[in-house]
């Protein structure tokens, strides 16, 4: 039988039954499309997670004074002072600097902060509870707040404790609604401060508006504002984002070292905290990752239901056929002219309904799902297809060799 | 039967010189299951077919005709002895072969009439041509001459679930004889029919043995024996008579 014929004859049996064939077609294609697009929606949002970690910064710790997160952040070097206990070293600009200067292997530099809360004004218009930022010049390279116009601060204006200011974008607009605020000057409590930048804006992550900051000379804010007594924190930045966990150790080490204190001790207080974004935020993308393998699990199910399905329609029908299969055998069919017509059957069905889910599925990737949009996963694609015709290969194409490679009469006494 | 265009004598057999058998069966035995549950249908059954023959072979129900009738047809395979179709042993062809036998010399006629639903009565006629590589159009013609020989040219469209019983067998002979060969053999084919389609069928089987064809017909009506020259009676898997009605049927010479 030739090829031509064998094509024939598969289509006839393609259209003789058709509601068998849209089943099997219907099957095949939800398997294919829920398989491709449950991944692309993981895939979407492990893909949005690690956008937010880059974007965030991923080779920084940050050490707070105090122990624990209550006292951290925005209370003011003021507070984190009072609520330290005289007696215990506590985290001040000098053991900063110590750090700074250990020689750690995975440490780049170290951003030492103090922060506190005040208004801001530019003639009438003021602005109350900005966080005003004490720090040093690598700050602008080491966190993600950057310069966008004017400079940042220098060295020499931390040693002159100069009263300059890099303010943030909202501030800038607040109060300097038309012009450049560059070269202008700001009321900082009670100080008149030289702007010399405005900072780029940034994504907003929590609930504090990160634009609403001044940055000063941490000489100059700790003079002016907060004392010589603790800092609220320091930024640490490791040498690259796989040093991370690495330079957090030697950095604990260092200042349990400088700040007399013994983890292991259960009386004494921890006179710091180091927090780690990008260790949180890898977290989520674990459970981005989870979360993807859970939808794969779930995608593999409805692909083996519809492979199941497909299976089953293929078992009966070629059952149903066996006694089709005696009569062509009886009329002078070879095993290999009906193995073709079957083979030809089954997988012309199968891509076809394979072929129908996957642009199904890369239609349904184009809208964004619950806020993520899905990215479709290059190798879903040839694996669902692969895998649900396989399926319907095996199962179409097996039942089928039984039949053909039975003697006729067998065949045809089969119901 | 209406006359049609197509003559029988399309569908004759190439001339055979009546010596010759086309089938012989040597110590033929069938054994259905294994120990104690073997059923023995066919017991060593000798026998030789001329070309051109028309036999009836009659006997009991279970007594084993089917059985027979699928071992000559190459629809299954006997436990032991030999069948020679045409001088070739048939048990040591391989399944390329037998197919190749089946569709080339044995036109099966089914008791039950066999044929593929949903496809067409052309499309039913066609399929035996399908497997011996006949190219589309002859086939389609060869088909159509088939149907009008049976009387059925104003139904090849028509899909079996459509057609009467007897029409139903008609397509099935058609089917039979389409390949023109060497024997036609039919298993009850009149069984499930009434007696007009049954005279229809009779009719055509007739005419094709006056065509030169060689027939073997299993039946259980005697009237349908009389159209046999030759008649075999079967019982418990054994030949147990051999009668011939008259002699070996003359070809009508086509004019
Ligand atoms: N596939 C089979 N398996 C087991 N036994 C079988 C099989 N086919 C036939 N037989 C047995 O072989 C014997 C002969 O059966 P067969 O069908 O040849 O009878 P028959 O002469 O055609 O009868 P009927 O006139 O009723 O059609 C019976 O006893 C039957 O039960
Ligand atoms: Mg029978």
């Amino acid at each position: 039988m030739s090829v031509f014929e064998t094509l024939r004859s598969a289509f006839r049996g393609i259209t003789a039954n058709k509601l068998r064939s849209a089943l099997t077609l219907l099957g095949v294609m939800i398997g294919v499309g829920a398989v491709i697009l449950l991944l692309a929606v993981g895939n979407g949002s492990s893909q949005r997670i690690s956008g937010l970690i880059t974007e965030l910064g991923t080779n920084t710790i940050t050490v707070r004074a105090g122990s624990g997160f209550g006292f951290g952040g925005g209370g003011g070097g003021g507070g984190a002072a009072t609520t330290a206990s005289s007696s215990s070293p506590k985290l001040t600009l000098d053991v900063a600097n110590e750090v700074a200067k250990a020689g750690l292997g995975h440490i780049d530099a170290v951003v030492p902060e103090v922060q506190t809360s005040l208004t801001v004004a530019n003639g009438a218009t003021s602005q109350t509870s900005v966080s005003v930022i004490g720090t040093t010049p690598n700050y602008f390279t080491v966190t993600t707040a950057k310069v966008g116009a004017g400079s940042g601060f220098t060295a020499a204006d931390v040693t002159s404790a100069a009263k300059v200011a890099v303010i943030g974008s909202t501030i800038a607009n607040t109060l300097f609604p038309t012009g450049t605020p560059v070269g202008q000057t700001i009321d900082v409590g009670g100080n008149t401060f030289t702007i010399v930048g405005v900072l780029a804006t940034q994504a907003s992550v929590g609930v504090n508006d990160p634009n609403a900051v001044v940055v000063a000379p941490i000489s100059r804010v700790q003079r002016s504002f907060t004392g010589f007594g603790a800092i609220s924190s320091m930024v640490v930045e490791a040498i690259d984002s796989n040093s991370v966990t690495a330079a957090q150790g030697e950095v604990s080490v260092e200042l349990n070292q400088l700040l007399k204190y013994n983890p292991a001790s259960l009386t004494a207080t921890a006179p710091y905290t180091v927090t780690n974004q990008a260790t949180l935020l890898q977290t989520a993308a674990q459970s981005a990752q989870s979360f993807t393998v859970l939808l794969g699990a779930v995608a593999a199910i409805s692909l083996l239901v519809g492979g199941i399905g497909v299976t089953n329609v293929m078992l009966v029908t070629v059952t149903e056929r066996t006694r089709e299969i005696g009569i062509r055998k009886a009329l002078g069919a070879t095993r290999s002219a009906i193995l073709g017509q079957f083979l030809v059957e089954a997988a012309s069905l199968t891509l076809l309904g394979g072929v129908l889910g996957v642009v199904a599925a890369l239609f349904g990737a184009q809208f964004p799902i619950n806020g993520t949009q899905p990215v479709v996963l290059g190798y879903s694609v040839p694996l669902a297809l692969g895998v649900s015709v396989a399926i319907g290969v095996f199962f179409g194409v097996y039942p089928a060799a039984r039949a053909a490679a039975m003697r006729p009469i067998q065949a045809l006494r089969s119901i | 039967m209406t006359p049609a265009a197509a003559s029988i004598d399309d569908f004759a057999a190439a001339p055979t010189t009546s010596s010759t058998p086309v089938l012989e069966l040597r110590d033929i035995r069938q054994v259905y299951g294994e120990g104690e549950a073997a059923v023995h249908a066919i017991r060593g059954i000798d026998l030789e077919v001329t070309g051109g023959d028309y036999v009836a072979i009659m006997g009991p129900s279970g007594s084993g005709k089917s059985t027979l009738m699928n071992l000559l047809g190459c629809l299954d395979i006997a436990s032991s002895g030999q069948y020679l179709l045409g001088g070739v042993d048939v048990s040591s062809l391989d399944d390329r072969a037998l197919a190749k036998v089946r569709n080339e010399q044995i036109g099966f006629v089914f008791q039950s009439f066999n044929l593929i639903p949903r496809m067409t009565a052309l499309s039913n006629v066609e399929l035996p041509l399908i497997y011996g590589g006949v190219k589309r159009a002859e086939r389609r013609q060869l088909a159509r001459e088939a149907l009008e020989l049976v009387g059925l040219a104003d139904r090849v469209n028509h899909l079996p679930q459509a057609l009467s019983g007897g029409q139903q067998q008609r397509v099935a002979i058609a089917r039979a004889l389409v390949t023109s060969p060497t024997i036609v053999l039919a298993d009850e084919p009149t069984g499930n029919l009434d007696s007009e389609s049954t005279d229809d069928v009779l009719g055509i089987l007739d005419s094709l043995s006056r065509a030169g064809r060689t027939i073997v017909v299993i039946t259980h009506e005697n009237n349908v024996g009389d159209h046999a020259a030759r008649v075999l009676s079967i019982r418990d898997g054994l030949l147990v008579a051999d009668r011939r009605n008259r002699p070996l049927p003359t070809v009508e010479v086509a004019a």
